[in-house]
């Protein structure tokens, strides 16, 4: 009884400070890469590739997805608006909710699952077959030749991708509830013209994918290259990546939310 | 420098996010929309301004001619300052009314301006005198009730 309970408090006690190392490996890696990023400018086809990689390979899965999210949205929020007989602010109601949270939260979610599980799984392959060793070997820094131009790709595609997710699933939006549903055509545009801001729903969600885009790059390069170098171990690292990556989207934007709130009323 | 195929698609990639932006920024949201080149700017003092809140539209005769720029509370006045943008296009007398309004049964509130006859115009930094306030809907209702137990007991003291 005393021995369980003292092995639970030991493995709890084993975990946080696992939990703390790791951040603190993970920040001194992001102050790696940000040092060694020079050669992904110097030589930017380096950085080019990996936005080809990350970035315009993620393009159709975000478009599709964008424009399913923003018909959905339209359908629903057309149900809702109804009952208050106030359909014409179906524009607004997409809109906003696309530019402020959907766009940057989703894309970056998505993101994450298609490229930076394939970034964690390259580095973490790169690693289990000693390449990574052999570029240290040629007096090659691995970390500038292959983790910052990785980085670098996914933080320069983020923001495009989110804003792509909008575009698109505003133009969902506005196939399922003008041209479907018949709300007026005007009314959609001219409503939601009235109640966007460039400056603080455009360029807020712009910031926020920026920001997601450095921590989902940061942590998948960082798991690639800490992953133990398995097959088994590169399985694990590319799974983590997920998951962490999303659970910090998702604490970042209530985060970032707060941050913006009060330039939205 | 070699051209490669996959620079093409990165051109095009980048490409269509400055497009989806432009879009976004042109369709969707308000940039370029409403930035008038010649402002001036005017005061106004309301005893209450009800929902009003800062970029809210200014309005005469329905069309937008200025935006709420600020809203501070008058400690000397102890009532509502608000600071109106207006476009420099359109002039308006000095004994120009504002009123706070609201655009539907559960829109948004604006100010709604209606010109006066004064030959002079409104200039930079001078103050709107005349100004209704909001329609508090409590205060409109009890004045119905008052009236309507008025009317009664005057029509029983006729009896």
């Amino acid at each position: 009884m005393v021995d369980g309970l003292l092995r639970a408090v030991r493995l709890v006690g084993a975990m946080t400070i696992d939990g703390v190392w790791r951040i603190g490996v993970g920040s001194r890696f992001l102050a790696l890469i940000l040092l060694h990023s020079g050669l992904s400018f110097r030589r930017f086809g380096l950085t080019i590739r990996k936005i080809f990689f990350s970035g315009v390979l993620s393009v159709i899965i975000i478009a599709v997805s964008g424009l399913f999210v923003g018909m959905v949205l339209a359908l629903q929020g057309f149900q809702t608006l109804q009952t208050y007989g106030s359909t014409e602010k179906l524009g607004v109601l997409v809109a906003l909710s696309l530019l402020r949270e959907l766009g940057p939260v989703v894309s970056a979610l998505l993101f994450a699952s298609r490229a930076g599980s394939a970034i964690t799984a390259e580095i973490g392959l790169m690693k289990a077959t000693e390449q990574l060793t052999a570029m240290d070997m040629m007096a090659v820094n691995p970390v500038a030749r292959v983790v910052a131009p990785h980085f670098w790709g996914g933080v320069i595609s983020m923001p495009l991708l989110a804003t792509i997710f909008s575009a698109v699933g505003i133009f969902g939006a506005y196939l399922v509830g003008v041209v479907l549903i018949g709300v007026d055509d005007g009314a959609f545009w001219s409503q939601m013209q009235e109640a966007v801001d460039f400056r603080y729903d455009i360029v807020n969600g712009l910031i926020k994918s920026f920001v997601f885009g450095i921590a989902v790059t940061a942590i998948a390069t960082f798991e690639g290259f800490d992953a133990k170098p398995t097959a088994e171990g590169v399985s694990g690292a590319t799974a983590r990546t997920v998951v962490t990556s999303s659970l910090v989207i998702l604490a970042l934007d209530l985060v970032l939310t707060a941050f913006m709130i009060k330039g939205w009323n | 420098m070699e051209r490669k195929v996959v620079d093409f698609w990165v051109g095009l990639f980048v490409v269509a996010g400055f497009a989806a932006l432009l879009m976004l920024a042109l369709k969707v949201g308000n940039f370029g929309a409403y930035s008038p080149k010649n402002v001036y700017v005017v005061k106004a003092h309301f005893d209450n301004i009800g929902g009003l809140k800062a970029r809210a539209p200014v309005r005469s005769s329905g069309v937008l001619v200025g935006r709420v720029d600020a809203i501070n509370f008058d400690t000397k006045k102890y009532d509502a300052e608000v600071t109106l943008t207006m476009d420099g296009d359109y002039k308006f007398p000095t004994d120009t009314t504002a009123s706070v309004l609201t655009s539907g049964i559960l829109g948004e509130n604006y100010v709604g301006l209606e010109a006066g006859g004064d030959t002079e115009n409104l200039k930079q930094g001078d103050v709107i005198k005349i100004t209704q306030s909001a329609v508090v809907l409590e205060k409109l209702i009890s004045q119905f009730l008052f009236n309507k137990a008025q009317e009664n007991t005057s029509d029983k003291e006729k009896k």
